[in-house]
């Protein structure tokens, strides 16, 4: 528990200097692909709790993100009113006022996007692969259509002038605990619970492994980190609207998995910061050579190509390490017989 | 609610809406059609087939365009109808061969890789051709131009517009051939025996590859009517009009038990009439009906109205 | 009697299929019954049945005097039945240490935020399940295996992994499906052995069904013979290779 302790403050006082490097060394915009890069990871390691551990295919962690957004940006910026005197915007709840208010919106979109992860996960259990896929990708369109019917978030519109709070220190110091404790999680018990009933489930179940409650308590948890994700994103972008998380972003964070390695933590995050960057890279070119629709085009094209010719993605279900970086230095390989 | 009851007769109103189900469900049986054939055969959900829809629509509006001449003072082109006839062969045509052009090159590689892998590909080609189709066609919002006049037919209390009329028609006709020749033909035999047991039928002498080829040509050109239909109809055609009506129709071939012919309309006009009813009362939440009504079927009974139950073997 | 298992009239259809038909059991604790018969004779629908894979279409199970048909297999394992498949179905990705730890799941008695925040009850816990599986292991002769990947292993050894997995639940009764399937002469002597051990020195009362009747004569008490989902023989080893209708069961169809 102490080890605990060290690593996530290790993790925090990491985030703190590289928010100091960020804030007073790097032009906004690469700042601001930086700060993505983050918040892709945390999407990419929880979803792989689900898709890449437990082996269900979830295409809705975009619906989850979508309601820790709302719900925290609701709490910083509905819930406040500015005051002349004060010549600043004061909360109506008076807990989320000052240094703790922002962690704590985010801990309620967290909260409530778990809450949903609940919802979803129990009457889904019955559902396998393809089913699971498009149940949730159901479950994922059917928020944003009510987000986007609900006039007090803005309807289509969304939230505008959402403060931004989410700096490099809270999206880098909330990826650090995302990894850690998805780290640990996967190194424990109930991490072997999970692998084995994506290995066989009926298996599993005869060990008395309670698969439908693992399954759920997998879902809790990436919906957890996903509405997380979705409150710093708000707090970053400043503006959300309902088409900020749709369909199309589920299966980004899916491709991430994918191009990592599903089931790998170390792939997740790798993953994560490459398909970050490269739409980014890509929106130069398009630029450039002013067709629209290149960019996507070639993402799309580099996906089918990773399917057809490395389907298991960079790590496979490896975890980068030492021992693994040894390996792939070339001389040093021990030659099989 | 009340709105509905204030403003004259509440059941000719239903009635009406129903009516209208009908002929929008009618494109997504068409549509459902493709998935159900393609799940039936590969367990593959191709998400391109969205897509294939789209090309669809715009493979008939560019010929119509073209080929269609402005007579002086009219305010729409004219064109012969058998050029229109010629247009559409062209676009069934060419959506055949793109439907058949995918599986070859992104899903037959694919066939025996995990059906992740297969899964995530079609996600990726349906990705491409929709920005494909951006950079081809502009994101720009194409009408098409109407060759037939919209009028309305009465109906007994209800009028229904005379393309809902043809799109329904041509709907049955299209999904009830397609029943037949699965049924009565050899190479529908063919293809139901892939479905039932791929390598059984590789074994019986099935040529398993052009089978399912033909299963593709045939759900892509059926896709391609509908998409034609749509543009008809509802003359608004953008690179991403797959993207709803592909999840749709697929929600709809679920909904009749994936894999069955018959299911797959059964479910699209179910879904249809379902949208058209809620549609009354708020548009918006006409979108949520398929995904509400999946979850639910999915809940109830995972294998459709019409479908099959499978069981593990232990 | 005071059965550990007991089967009455337990029968199960598939659409008009009537695949187990009254198949009644009864296994005293400590007993080493086997359950033989010909192909297709309803052997493994028979364990499906017990340990809540399949729903019995009639009849009852009752096991340590709980009625237990209509549990799921998850209520099942947790009352003390485990098993194993005829097909070997082993947790692949997993390192074969880490498969006989998942037997032992069941049994800890930690939340998910011990292990997310690595308490001393979390620690404790892996310490536990790493040494009743490296017990298991070293029972089952796998012990210098232990950090393979369970796909690893050749196919011997897959099969005593599975038993040993099946063991770490710590079941009062063990259901073997054809643990020797696929051995050769040598394994099946070694396997024959170590069955006869879990009985007698970890005193788990086994089931099991089993093809080779060398084995089943050499260790099991109590035989039942199954043909077309149908019992014809109950007895000892003596009293089933004389029985006629066993005999007509086996060399008859053949």
């Amino acid at each position: 528990m102490l080890r605990t302790a060290g690593i996530l403050a290790a993790g925090l006082a990491a985030a703190f200097a590289l928010n100091l490097l960020v804030a007073n060394a790097i032009p906004p915009y690469p700042a601001l692909v930086i700060n993505l890069c983050g918040i892709s990871i945390i999407l990419a390691v929880s979803l792989n709790v689900i898709n890449g551990l437990t082996g269900q295919f979830s295409l809705g962690h975009a619906g989850f993100m979508a309601i820790g957004a709302y719900v925290s940006a609701y709490f910083t910026t509905t819930l406040r009113y500015f005051d002349p005197e004060a010549a600043r915007y004061i909360s109506q709840a008076p807990l989320l006022d000052g240094l703790w208010g922002f962690p704590l919106a985010l801990m309620a979109g967290g909260i409530a996007a778990a809450v949903a992860g609940l919802v979803v996960g129990i009457p889904t259990l019955r559902l396998k692969g393809d089913y699971l896929a498009i149940a949730t990708l159901g479950f994922g369109e059917i928020v944003t259509i009510l987000l986007a019917n609900f006039r007090q978030v803005g309807g289509t519109k969304g939230l505008t002038s959402i403060p931004g709070h989410a700096d490099t220190f809270w999206i880098y110091g909330a990826a650090s605990v995302c990894i850690t404790f998805s780290l640990f999680f996967q190194r424990s018990t109930f991490g072997r619970a999970l692998i084995a009933i994506r290995e066989n489930e009926l298996a599993a179940e005869v060990m008395g492994i309670g698969a439908a409650r693992m399954k759920v308590i997998a879902f809790i948890y990436g919906a957890f980190f996903a509405g997380i994700a979705g409150g710093l994103f708000a707090h970053l972008m400043l503006s959300i609207s309902p088409a900020n998380f749709g369909f199309m972003k589920s299966v980004e964070v899916v491709v991430m998995l994918v191009l990592g390695g599903l089931g790998s933590m170390t792939g997740a995050v790798v993953g994560a910061v490459i398909l970050t960057i490269l739409p980014e890279a890509l929106r130069d070119i398009e630029r450039e050579v002013n067709l629209s629709g290149l960019r996507m085009a070639l993402y799309a094209l580099i996906l089918i190509l990773l399917m057809l010719f490395r389907p298991q993605g960079i790590f496979g279900q490896r975890e980068l390490s030492l021992k693994l970086l040894r390996r792939l230095v070339p001389g040093r390989r021990k030659e099989s017989p | 609610m009340q709105l509905l009851l204030e403003s004259g007769d509440f059941l000719a109103r239903l009635l009406q809406q129903c009516a209208n189900g009908v002929a929008k469900g009618s494109v997504y049986a068409l549509v459902a059609v493709g998935y159900t054939m393609v799940y039936g055969v590969l367990q593959l959900i191709n998400f391109a087939h969205s897509d294939v829809y789209m090309l669809g629509a715009y493979f008939s509006y560019y010929p119509a365009r073209w080929l269609g001449y402005m007579p002086d003072g009219a305010e729409k082109p004219k064109v012969p109808l058998y050029v229109l006839g010629l247009a559409f062969a062209f676009a069934v045509t060419a959506c055949a061969c793109t439907g058949m052009l995918i599986e070859r090159l992104a899903y037959r590689p694919l066939r025996n890789a995990s059906r992740l892998a297969a899964l995530i590909t079609a996600i990726g080609v349906s990705i491409f051709l929709q920005n494909a189709g951006q950079m081809v066609f502009t994101s720009e919002v194409k009408s098409f131009p109407r060759y037939v006049d919209q009028t309305s037919v009465p109906l007994g209390p209800i009028a229904v517009a005379n393309t809902s009329l043809i799109i329904v028609v041509v709907a049955a006709l299209m999904v009830g051939g397609l029943h037949l020749f699965v049924q009565r033909t050899r190479t529908g035999a063919a293809m139901r025996a892939c479905s039932h047991d791929m390598r059984t039928a590789r074994l019986m002498g099935v040529n398993v590859n052009a089978t399912i080829s033909l299963t593709f040509a045939i759900g892509s050109a059926m896709a391609a009517v509908g998409g034609m239909l749509i543009a008809m109809d509802q003359p608004r055609l953008t690179p991403t009009m797959g993207l709803l009506m592909g999840l749709k129709a697929f929600v709809a071939a679920v909904l009749g038990g994936i894999g069955s012919i018959p299911g797959a309309a059964l479910g699209g006009l179910l879904l249809g009439v379902a949208e058209s009813v809620v549609g009354t009362w708020n548009t918006t939440y006409a979108d949520a009906v398929a995904f509400v009504a999946l979850i639910v079927v999915l809940l109830v009974k995972p294998s459709g109205i019409l479908g099959k139950a499978g069981r593990e073997k232990v | 009697m005071n059965a550990l298992l007991e089967t009455r009239l337990l029968t199960i259809r598939f659409g008009g299929l009537c695949a187990v038909d009254c198949c009644d059991l009864a296994i005293a604790p400590g007993q080493l019954f086997g359950l033989i018969g010909p192909n297709g004779a309803g052997k493994t629908t028979v364990f499906n049945m017990i340990t809540g894979v399949y729903l019995p279409s009639e009849g009852t199970v009752h096991f340590d005097g709980r009625l237990i048909n209509g549990r799921s297999p998850v209520q099942v394992a947790r009352m003390g039945i485990s098993r194993t498949f005829q097909n070997i179905r082993l947790f692949d990705e997993l390192s074969v240490l880490e498969n006989a730890m998942t037997g032992a799941h069941q049994h800890a008695r930690i939340n998910l935020f011990d292990s997310l925040l690595r308490t001393r009850r979390h620690h404790r816990e892996e310490q536990r399940q790493r040494d009743k599986a490296y017990r298991l292991l070293q029972f089952m002769g796998l012990e210098d295996r232990a950090g393979l990947p369970a796909k690893a292993l050749p196919y011997g050894h897959r099969r005593r992994l599975e038993i040993a997995r099946a063991l770490a639940t710590e079941p009062k009764l063990l259901c073997l499906d054809e643990p020797a399937a696929g051995m050769n002469t040598g394994e099946k002597a070694e396997l024959a052995v170590l069955i006869r051990r879990i009985r007698d020195e970890l005193g788990v009362t086994v089931l099991l069904i089993e093809h080779d009747m060398k084995l089943v004569m050499g260790i099991c008490e109590i035989i039942q013979v199954l043909e077309y989902g149908k019992t014809i023989a109950r007895g000892t080893p003596a009293e089933i290779q004389r029985d006629p209708r066993v005999i007509a069961a086996y060399l008859g169809g053949a």
